[in-house]
């Protein structure tokens, strides 16, 4: 099974091609006519020379050596790696969505313009906002959006001096770097014992400097934070705003709201909770909400509707905005499959999608307690998380127990996240998986647990079965080779 | 429709051994005040049937770059797109994958990210390339953060030919960070050099120009490399990376970080995204890039193989102190973007350059001849153009939209100054019969 595959460049060969063209024999002016020769390239780029054949049998043969949720389960902790439909699929790739230019003349687009106004109704209505974004690309990107608007808000209203932003310490990473990226002084929180936020740290923490609290919620304990009344009205009291970090809404559809909770900003992650693709690490797009008091802030273009005309337009009318995050209006391909999802499963179906992604971990948690240590023994929602200590008393580290459960066929959970937890494997099955699914998923882990006490040399020199190896990341970081080079 | 997979009986099994009798119990840790009441006000759900044909019939409101003949790019480009892209961007391991994070199940897309970033190196002439970013202006603002952070100066130059979009987003970016951005004027079409030069000092962390600029316009990177004098500023450039198999690279003009909008290699218009940004730069910059960057090593067998490297610069490990909060990139664009590169390869990727360098230039000679058009602006241009004319641009558009074409795009919208003035796209796709139809209509108008 092991062995190397050849780079594209090293199936090269001078002379092959895929490419053709029209002819161009109506012309009879040369480039050399058009461009100075000094701007004029000397030597090609080195692009391979292949033909069509070995372009297809080259990345065929690469997406044999990648797992993704259609090869098989990927409980990947936080990212919401559930079923993708192949409907949403076709769908985007309608030509009337595909081919279609960003500058075109509003009349020409109103099918667009249309489906993400009303993208912008439903968003608004599963998070309990006022107004949506459609622009952010990412979910660091709507939050990096919706800390600007904070920013511009407090600066509008003359608390621009606020320059703390408070994150617990359970939070995923982008919270502090997209909070230091606006220029704010991230302050973390500490979580008590029940995995949540420390209500007297976080009265310590919240004074006339804090500009907001990023929460996720639930959090990434997969706990929901029951405090979030009084965590709202501290953060609120002290004139901070509140923001919901969206990773996690996979939960709460239909159940709760962010806006009901009382948070003034909220992202949404389309490729986790409405069933986008994650396309081995994007495209996503990461929408934000805001209450009516910050929709001023939010960026430019906005999309409108004429009611009476009953017309679709782009407002850029909006003297307080933050500006633009990205050229044109958003990840439009990824919000059409994510639209289509929303249509397709309607209110029920999306309640039913938190309900059983709920259900679902929680089985899971309640079968795993029985081999790996549970630091928070108490209802999870989406997800959570246990902890590989037991098995370290073998020797067997977390990242082993991952490298293991490759050989059984699995994507592994996330781990060593969140911080708070040692030897953290956190585990999101999402509602897509069947109970069958499920068990055998326990039994591998059971299994590994035995081997991890029993045989826990070959835990740690997992995997067997894929195409490398564990591989040095400590050799390549210190003198990296990120290209091709010809040799 | 639905695609979760319960039976009554798995239902009941699994609330069994959770020891609960209604899934309602799992969701009493949320306070009553906050439980959501009732249903969300959201259409009902349909099946697939009807899914398909709701959404075919919205698609059919926008009217497509395949019924009007197009002339617009501006930052989105109409190129040809092969077959193949769709097919291998199709193969269900790629994109139902998430970040590699555990690179043995992931050698196909670690092993393809590596090699995009190899061709991005070849056509930018630089040494380092990233995985992605979201799109080429925000690819931009993280170069100008990026050059501040390294420079550890705050300002920053922008030539005004860069595209007006781009230059909002550097100012959205960088307006809470005690960043200076300073627009450079431009005369007759190309950055005003003189200007460039009397602005750059000491203080300077980074100066931007776009190759080719926003109006088509070849700017003049020889000249500048040789006027302007060493300092410590990085030069950044804004690229075309189809230009860039004709063009000089801008590694070779001496650029230190070189980024741009990678949707012209083999991603659809899609009305303005999911695109993809490329950023490339020198050596010296690697461990201030920001996001995702693939290098090759070897596994416990010396076998070769690729992970994510320096991953000490990014946001999971570095938190607050990382060089950039970017998570999710555009990985599926851009492994679109290596398929289209392999497909074109050394030879097809030039030919494609030239066909819209020939194609857009028959045009622009055709129509300064005609009456009502007049030439504007100096240099050599590649794919866009910039015309001047005597009708009202809204009008002229209207009346090309009659005969089934995309006019240009008014350049009023972004300079106030350049009333009455278009900016006109051709690439590979147009054909000798559309633009002599378009010739002959923009002479038709009266």
């Amino acid at each position: 099974m092991k062995r190397e595959k050849k780079l594209i460049f090293e199936i090269s060969k001078p002379g092959r091609k895929s490419y053709s063209l029209p002819k161009l024999d109506w012309i009879q002016k040369d480039v050399s006519d058009l461009i100075p020769e000094k701007l004029l390239r000397e030597k090609p780029p080195e692009l391979p020379e292949v033909c069509e054949i070995d372009l297809v049998r080259h990345y065929t043969e690469l997406s044999k050596r990648n797992h993704g949720v259609d090869s098989g389960f990927y409980p990947l902790g936080s990212c919401t790696m559930k079923y993708n439909p192949k409907v949403n699929e076709n769908i985007s790739r309608f030509k009337g969505f595909t081919k279609i230019h960003p500058y075109q003349w509003e009349e020409t687009v109103q099918g667009a313009l249309q489906l993400m106004y009303e993208m912008n109704d439903y968003l608004c209505e599963i998070s309990g906002m006022d107004y949506i974004t459609l622009q952010p690309a990412a979910g660091s990107h709507g939050e990096l959006t919706g800390l600007m608007v904070i920013k511009a808000y407090l600066n509008h209203i003359g608390e621009g001096h606020r320059y703390k932003v408070l994150v617990p310490d359970s939070a995923h990473g982008t919270n502090p770097a997209s909070a230091a990226m606006c220029g704010f002084e991230v302050k973390e929180i500490k979580s008590n014992a029940r995995g949540c936020v420390d209500i007297d740290e976080l009265k310590a923490q919240a004074d006339e400097n804090t500009a907001a609290l990023m929460l996720t919620n639930p959090n990434t304990l997969g706990l929901f934070e029951e405090d979030i009344l009084e965590i709202s009205e501290i953060v609120h009291q002290a004139g901070g705003l509140l923001y919901y970090d969206g990773a996690n809404a996979n939960a709460i559809m239909g159940i709760t709201r962010p806006g009901d909770m009382g948070f003034d900003v909220v992202h949404f992650n389309l490729h986790k909770t409405f069933s986008t693709p994650h396309g081995g690490g994007g495209p996503g797009a990461g929408p934000v909400g805001v209450k009516e008091k910050l929709e001023p802030f939010l960026p430019v273009p906005r999309i409108e509707k004429h009611s009476e005309k009953d017309f679709y337009y782009l407002d850029y009318n909006k003297p307080l905005s933050i500006g633009r995050v990205r050229v044109f209006y958003g990840n439009f391909g990824v919000i059409t499959k994510a639209y289509a999802y929303i249509r397709a499963v309607g209110p029920e179906g999306l309640k039913k999608v938190s309900e059983y992604a709920v259900l679902n971990a929680n089985y899971l948690m309640s079968q795993l307690k029985k081999y790996y240590f549970l630091p928070y023994d108490r209802c999870c929602k989406h997800e959570f998380v246990v902890s590989g200590k037991k098995q370290a008393k073998h020797g067997v580290r977390a990242l082993d127990i991952a490298k293991r459960l490759i050989d059984y066929g699995y994507h592994p959970p996330t781990i060593y996240f969140p911080l708070i937890v040692q030897e953290a494997l956190m585990i999101e099955p999402t509602e897509t998986e069947s109970l069958e699914t499920l068990d055998e998923f326990i039994n591998a882990m059971k299994q590994i647990a035995e081997e991890a006490e029993k045989t826990p040399e070959k835990v740690k020199n997992a995997p067997y079965t894929t195409v490398v190896g564990r591989l040095d990341e400590v050799t390549v970081a210190r003198k990296p080779k990120t290209r091709w080079t010809r040799v | 429709m639905d695609f979760t997979p319960h039976t009554e009986e798995d239902l009941r099994k699994m609330k069994m051994a959770i020891g609960i009798e209604k899934i309602d119990e799992l969701f009493s840790d949320i306070p009553e005040e906050v439980k959501f009441k009732g249903k969300l006000n959201l259409p009902e759900g349909v099946s697939e049937q009807e899914l398909v044909n709701l959404l075919k019939q919205l698609s059919q409101k926008n009217t497509t770059t395949e019924d009007y003949i197009n002339f617009l790019g501006a930052g989105a480009y109409e190129h040809f797109i092969p077959s193949v892209i769709d097919h291998v961007i199709s193969r269900s391991e790629f994109y139902t994958s998430y970040t590699p994070y555990q690179p043995e199940i992931s050698q196909g897309m670690l092993q393809a990210i590596f090699e995009y970033q190899t061709m991005i190196c070849e056509l930018t002439g630089m040494e380092v390339s990233n995985a992605s970013l979201y799109d080429g202006a925000s690819a931009l603002a993280e170069a100008v953060e990026m050059a501040c952070n390294f420079i550890g100066n705050k300002k920053i130059l922008v030539s005004r030919t860069i595209h007006p979009e781009y230059l909002q987003v550097v100012k959205t970016y960088t307006q809470f960070r005690d960043i200076e951005i300073i627009e450079v004027p431009w005369v007759k079409g190309n950055t005003d050099l003189e200007a460039l030069i009397k602005n750059l000092d000491d203080k300077t962390a980074a100066y931007v120009i776009q190759y080719p600029n926003f109006f088509g316009i070849v700017e003049d990177l020889d000249t500048l490399q040789t006027r302007v004098e060493k300092n410590n500023a990085l030069f950044i450039v804004v690229a075309d990376p189809i230009s860039l198999a004709l063009l000089k690279p801008p590694g070779d003009f001496g650029a230190d970080i070189v980024v741009g909008e990678g949707q012209s290699l083999g991603n659809p218009l899609q009305f303005g995204g999911p695109y993809l940004g490329f950023m490339a730069a020198k050596k010296k910059l690697i461990r201030k890039m920001p996001g995702r960057i693939v290098g090759e090593t070897k596994d416990v067998n010396n076998v070769r193989g690729y992970v994510l490297t320096l991953q000490t610069r990014e946001q999971h490990i570095r938190r607050e102190r990382a060089t950039s909060n970017i998570c999710s990139n555009e990985a599926l664009c851009a492994l679109a973007a290596a398929v289209y590169l392999t497909y074109m390869g050394k030879k097809g990727l030039r030919a494609v350059a030239e066909q819209c360098l020939l194609k857009a230039n028959y045009l622009y000679e055709n129509i300064c001849k005609l009456e009502h058009y007049h030439k504007v602006f100096d240099g050599p241009f590649f794919k866009e153009f910039v015309v001047k004319t005597d009708h009202d641009v809204e009008y002229l558009n209207k009346e090309l939209q009659k005969h089934r074409i995309f006019g240009g795009l008014n350049l009023e919208r972004f300079y106030p100054e350049l009333k009455n003035h278009l900016l006109v796209c051709v690439t590979e796709t147009k054909t000798k019969q559309e633009l002599d139809y378009f010739l002959a209509r923009l002479e038709g108008i009266v």
